[in-house]
């Protein structure tokens, strides 16, 4: 069904979404990809604070292009979030509220889903164009050394993605594929 | 002899970088519309409809179709009679990507070493492959080459007993794999012959080749035909959310090989597969 979302999330909304749902969500929102993991778990790692506070904020996981003058951004499109799943459990730990990206999730990562109520959302990958109209602002707010991949807070209006991961651990990847695979025999 | 400019191939390196990043090929665009009625799932249809939304976007708004706008893949086939005048060729490619990706707003997504990952801030260098060919001119390709799909290619080292049927596995083991992560519907790139290398390269070739066409050899042709059936039959689908349109085609390429071996390499494109040819 389609549902509409604020963000930072309310944990008690999260909980009722559904794999397969089809979620706008608008509000406030931070990237951060891989070099930023890697920082933000070194920073954990020393005891240090983070550049933003995870708990019920919604990590996407996306690079942008640069942004043309008078743009608020470039392409923006999700990147694929299993090169995240190292870092992600203790984010999902200090209560990161959601994640959007694209692609499978480690084993690790559903079961800190599960542990902490959260949520994991697929954007359409290579739709960075129709999905960079949804960012009405964006701000390098850490790690501006990192280029397209320091952390950035975006403003996101209507910012249309799918559940594919819900607080449950139901998977849609895994049963979408199975409702329209064909059987080995009608492959032939 | 003829005589080209490093300026005019860095002019020309420059505009393709910019056009292969905001405009697909005509070819992609006929294979999206045939997908988008094809598709048998309500979600897969409307994320085939988004991406066709989205290419009419980039087009329009110069908006990158895609933010991973790709580590620049460069196929050149000089001829021998041609003559470089005003530095070096590989140079010249590369002043190309650099202006390119630069007053193209493109990303810049390349690290000068795979360990110590500090990003050039340029795109550069390319990765480019020479080829020497008969004749006086340039056949350039530019190819820029995301990472998702990337990521999920393979090299299979088979067995010559493995035979069509272990070629057959290895790509739907490949896609397989792949499902999500790889920006599906893809383009399947094949090499299968040569050597490790050369299975590799030609891998990449293959995605380059227009999708209206087909190999020119009997046998590849209806195992193109049959994998792009089989593929689609695995229900990954638009964004793997579940479907009946996983790729958009499979391309192959093939070269003589050794009696002991039998190298197959599937290189996975994402629904972005661009590339732009010119011949100066």
């Amino acid at each position: 069904m389609e549902r509409h979302i604020d963000a930072p999330v309310v944990p008690e909304k999260v909980k009722d979404l559904k794999a397969g749902d089809y979620v706008y969500i608008t509000g406030t929102i931070y990237t951060a990809r891989d070099a930023a993991h890697k920082r933000m778990q070194e920073a954990l790692d020393r005891g240090e604070e983070l550049p933003f506070h995870v708990k019920e904020n919604v990590i996407y996981y996306m690079g942008p292009s640069p942004a043309r003058e008078g743009r608020p951004i470039g392409s923006a499109g999700p990147t694929t979030a299993s090169r995240m799943d190292k870092y992600t459990p203790a984010l999902l730990d200090l209560g990161l509220g959601a994640m959007i990206g694209k692609g499978k999730r480690s084993q690790a990562v559903t079961e800190a889903i599960i542990r902490n109520g959260s949520v994991y959302f697929a954007a359409v990958g290579g739709a960075g164009a129709i999905l960079s109209k949804c960012i009405l602002s964006s701000e390098v707010i850490a790690y501006e050394d990192l280029g397209t991949e320091a952390i950035r807070r975006l403003e996101v209006k209507n910012l249309p993605v799918v559940v594919v991961i819900d607080s449950n651990g139901n998977n849609l990847y895994e049963t979408a594929v199975l409702e329209y695979c064909k059987k080995e025999a009608d492959r032939q | 002899m003829r005589v080209i400019t490093a300026k005019e191939i860095t002019q020309n390196i420059k505009q393709m970088c910019i056009e292969a990043n905001h405009v697909l090929s005509s070819d992609m665009k006929d294979v999206f519309e045939a997908a988008v009625k094809e598709e048998a799932s309500p979600l897969g249809k409307k994320i085939l409809n988004q991406l066709e939304e989205n290419l009419k976007i980039a087009k329009e708004d110069m908006i990158p179709i895609c933010q991973d706008t790709g580590m620049a893949v460069i196929f050149v086939k000089i001829g021998q009679e041609v003559y470089i005048e005003g530095g070096s060729l590989t140079d010249a490619i590369n002043q190309g990507v650099r202006e390119g990706y630069g007053e193209g707003y493109l990303r810049k997504s390349v690290v000068s070493d795979p360990i110590e990952r500090i990003n050039t801030k340029d795109n550069t260098p390319a990765v480019i492959h020479y080829e020497i060919i008969q004749g006086d001119q340039m056949e350039i390709t530019v190819a820029p080459k995301g990472f998702g799909s990337e990521n999920m290619s393979r090299v299979f080292m088979l067995k010559p007993a493995d035979g069509i049927e272990g070629v057959k596995e290895a790509i739907l083991t490949a896609v397989k794999d792949a499902g999500p992560n790889a920006c599906p519907p893809m383009v399947v790139g094949v090499g299968i012959g040569g050597t490790f290398e050369k299975c590799a390269l030609m891998a990449k070739h293959a995605l380059i080749r227009n999708l209206k066409e087909v190999s020119p050899i009997p046998y590849v042709r209806e195992l193109e035909k049959e994998m792009l059936k089989k593929i689609n039959g695995l229900g990954i689908g638009p964004g793997g959310l579940g479907g009946t349109i996983t790729a958009l085609a499979v391309n192959i390429e093939t070269y003589p090989t050794h009696i002991a071996g039998l190298p197959v390499a599937v290189n996975i494109c994402c629904h972005v597969n661009r590339h732009v040819h010119r011949v100066i």
